[in-house]
């Protein structure tokens, strides 16, 4: 192959990239910023760890990644889960419950004592956000409910039992070990990163190293195909939902480390919504069938740096929701065939026409 | 006298309503009376109304993520025009109504034209109505317009001893006669019944599809800035976190009412009985008293869990006839 072919063949690769448009806008949020806010790319090495804006962005971004992923998995399948923010809620009410914090003197030094021990409490958030998971995957795979109606039961019900654990209440912790999760740093990067970044992995070389991957497309572009090829789609729909309950919780937990509390009735509002945003920024289709995990990644780190964007430069934090709409807006009619068929059609035709009348007249 | 099948679950609702009804009168004292059941529709008039428009939507086999915050956004441009620009309410109201219709007639035709799924379109329009609720203000607008206040707290009385119905129900149960005669008398009904039943099969027989779909939804939008309207005749206020998960709540009162969520088979009087089956849950947990109101949410949770459960089994008979 010649060096201006094979630059080529790079060239068109590149441009046919499912990563190329959630980089290339991320890019320009960045570039956005830095140019609004000079201290953007700036990094201080403090107290053994690394501070700046970037730092920052990637703290926050850390749950959303996580129920992204999770998210990427089941809308790969053609499901959706709108209940992963109530699941967030249970999962940060139990283990903020049961680490709690009570103040005891020991030998004259005042300690705080965790209720239960900090892992058997995460052990426990975890388990009851996997059981929430597996109650939807069930309710999809087996009794064949909508997933969109399937997974309302639990967003609805789901706040009701995060409040009911908690009694309505928010409750706080003090036990400093667990802030760790939300708030600690390793080798000068936020601990919830390496989390995100653990799990990102393991999905990920799960689903490129065996078929599940595969099974998971074969799935969402056609179930009943998929049962007839022999796949067993009721199974793995089931863990697909399962494992998008655990990530959720797993984001609960941050996120009760990040705020030292745990709120039932708030926590993890609306974070469906921009879970599945971040998803779809990400390229993967609603449609099912074609999924990126790393695109969702990307796409949660979207969503927070505009976030963050929006409050850095000063507009009130209000029209945060108002520039999320507009973004929904213009990514689904990209995804749309029939838009840019007829797109298409408003910028060729007239071209068209304008050149038939030229070439009438010559 | 044996009942028809298509007709199960609408009497499987009524049932429930009147076992609670029934529960709710033997257990405590106060909770049979006139009044107490004029007030399930008094309270949730703006829900009925809401509901009503989202069981046409849900009737096509589609669904409005939207419908809380244009609530909230009517609410919140109502305020704003009759309390900070002192406009006349007779020349707000028409306004706001007609925000919300041109809302749900713009969602309706991208989902139409562009083939976009219901669910994110109206989910961008649940952001985007949020979002103009709090460009407007971040705070709560309380109103005091006298005539607006007047009309809110107007009573007609009813036959029976100091029984009264207020604006709002009156206007809820105008819709429910309204969206009675649309759904079962008109083309635009059928074709509704017919887009849910298979939009394909619709196609074929030379009906309005495309009308229709858009049409679901903007009449979904009309109905959403209506309960708006509704709305603040009883908060008295406009506020952007105003009817906050009202959606669910309506999407509930839809599938409780009967509805099939797959479109195709329901009643707007199922609907009515959903909303008040909704309302009488929160009334007999307030009467216990000793039951805290997150025991709503589950329970309307367990209840949609169930008639979904119950319509999977009925639509599988349906099948395999």
């Amino acid at each position: 192959m010649s060096a201006t072919a094979f630059q080529a063949g790079l060239v068109t690769r590149l441009r046919t990239h499912p990563l190329l448009w959630p980089v290339v806008t991320l890019v320009m949020i960045l570039v956005v910023n830095a140019s609004l806010n000079p201290g953007f790319w700036v990094l201080q090495w403090r107290d053994g760890h690394l501070y700046g804006s970037v730092i920052d962005i990637l703290n926050r971004a850390a749950p959303l990644m996580l129920v992204a992923l999770g998210m990427t998995l089941v809308i790969a399948t053609r499901g959706i889960d709108i209940s992963v923010g109530a699941v967030v809620a249970i999962s940060a009410s139990v283990a903020a419950l049961m680490i709690g914090g009570t103040l005891v003197i020991e030998n004259g030094v005042p300690m705080r004592v965790s209720r239960f021990p900090m892992p058997l409490a995460i052990g426990c958030a975890l388990l009851a956000s996997l059981a929430c998971g597996l109650w939807n995957g069930l309710l999809v795979a087996k009794i064949g409910l909508q997933p969109i109606i399937a997974t309302l039961i639990l967003m609805v019900a789901g706040r009701g039992i995060a409040q009911l654990v908690t009694g309505g209440q928010i409750v706080t912790v003090y036990y400093t070990p667990f802030f760790y999760f939300g708030n600690g740093f390793l080798w000068g990067l936020p601990f919830a990163l390496f989390i995100a970044a653990a799990v990102y992995l393991l999905v990920h070389l799960v689903v490129t190293r065996t078929a599940l991957g595969l099974f998971i497309q074969a799935i969402g572009i056609n179930p009943a195909a998929a049962r007839l090829a022999g796949v067993r789609e009721r199974l793995i729909s089931i863990c697909v939902y399962a494992f998008c309950g655990l990530t959720a919780g797993i984001a609960g937990i941050i996120i009760s480390s990040n705020v030292k509390s745990a709120d039932g009735n708030n926590a993890g509002n609306l974070m469906e919504l921009d879970a599945i945003l971040a998803v779809t920024l990400g390229g993967t289709l609603l449609t099912g069938g074609r999924f990126s995990l790393a695109g969702s990644l990307i796409g949660a780190l979207i969503i927070q740096t505009l976030t963050s964007t929006i409050y850095s430069i000063g507009v009130p934090p209000e029209i945060n929701l108002v520039v999320k709409a507009a973004v929904v807006f213009v990514v689904m009619l990209l995804q749309s065939a029939e838009f840019r068929r007829a797109v298409h059609g408003w910028v060729v035709r007239p071209q068209a026409a304008v050149a038939m009348g030229k070439g009438g007249k010559a | 006298m044996k009942l028809e099948p298509k007709y199960m679950p609408l009497a499987a609702t009524v049932s429930l309503f009147v076992a609670m009804a029934v529960f709710g009168s033997v257990s405590y004292t106060g909770f049979f009376s006139v009044q107490a059941f004029l007030n399930l529709l008094i309270d949730n008039a703006f829900l009925v109304i809401v509901a009503v428009g989202m069981t046409f939507v849900i009737l096509t086999g589609g669904i409005d993520l939207s419908v809380g915050s244009v609530v909230a956004l009517s609410t919140m441009v109502l305020a704003e025009l009759v309390e900070k620009q002192h406009w006349s309410l007779w020349l707000a109201i028409p306004l706001v109504l007609l925000m919300g219709t041109a809302l749900g007639a713009f969602m309706g035709w991208l989902i139409q034209r562009f083939r976009l799924q219901a669910f994110i379109v109206t989910l961008a329009g649940m952001f985007l109505a949020r979002g103009l609720c709090y460009l407007i203000s971040i705070d709560s607008i309380s109103i005091t317009d006298e005539t607006y206040t007047a009309l809110a707290q107007m009573r007609v009385p009813l036959w029976a001893d100091g029984a009264a119905v207020s604006l709002s129900a009156i206007l809820a149960l105008l819709v429910v006669a309204a969206a009675f005669f649309v759904a079962h008398s008109t083309e635009f009904g059928r074709t509704v019944y017919a887009i849910g039943g298979s939009e394909h099969s619709a196609m074929l027989m030379g009906l309005p599809v495309a009308r229709t779909t858009v049409l679901v939804y903007t009449l979904s939008g009309f109905c959403s800035a209506l309960g708006g309207v509704v709305f603040t005749f009883y908060m008295l206020s406009g506020y952007g976190l105003h009817a906050v998960g009202l959606e669910l709540d309506a999407i509930a009162a839809v599938v409780i009412g009967g509805t099939l969520l797959s479109g195709g088979v329901g009643y707007v009087v199922g609907t009515l009985f959903g909303v008040l089956t909704l309302g009488i849950i929160q009334s007999l947990i307030m009467f216990d008293g000793s039951l805290s109101s997150w025991w709503t949410r589950i329970v309307i949770g367990a209840l949609l869990f169930v008639f979904c459960v119950l319509q999977r089994v009925f639509e599988t008979k349906r099948n395999a006839h």
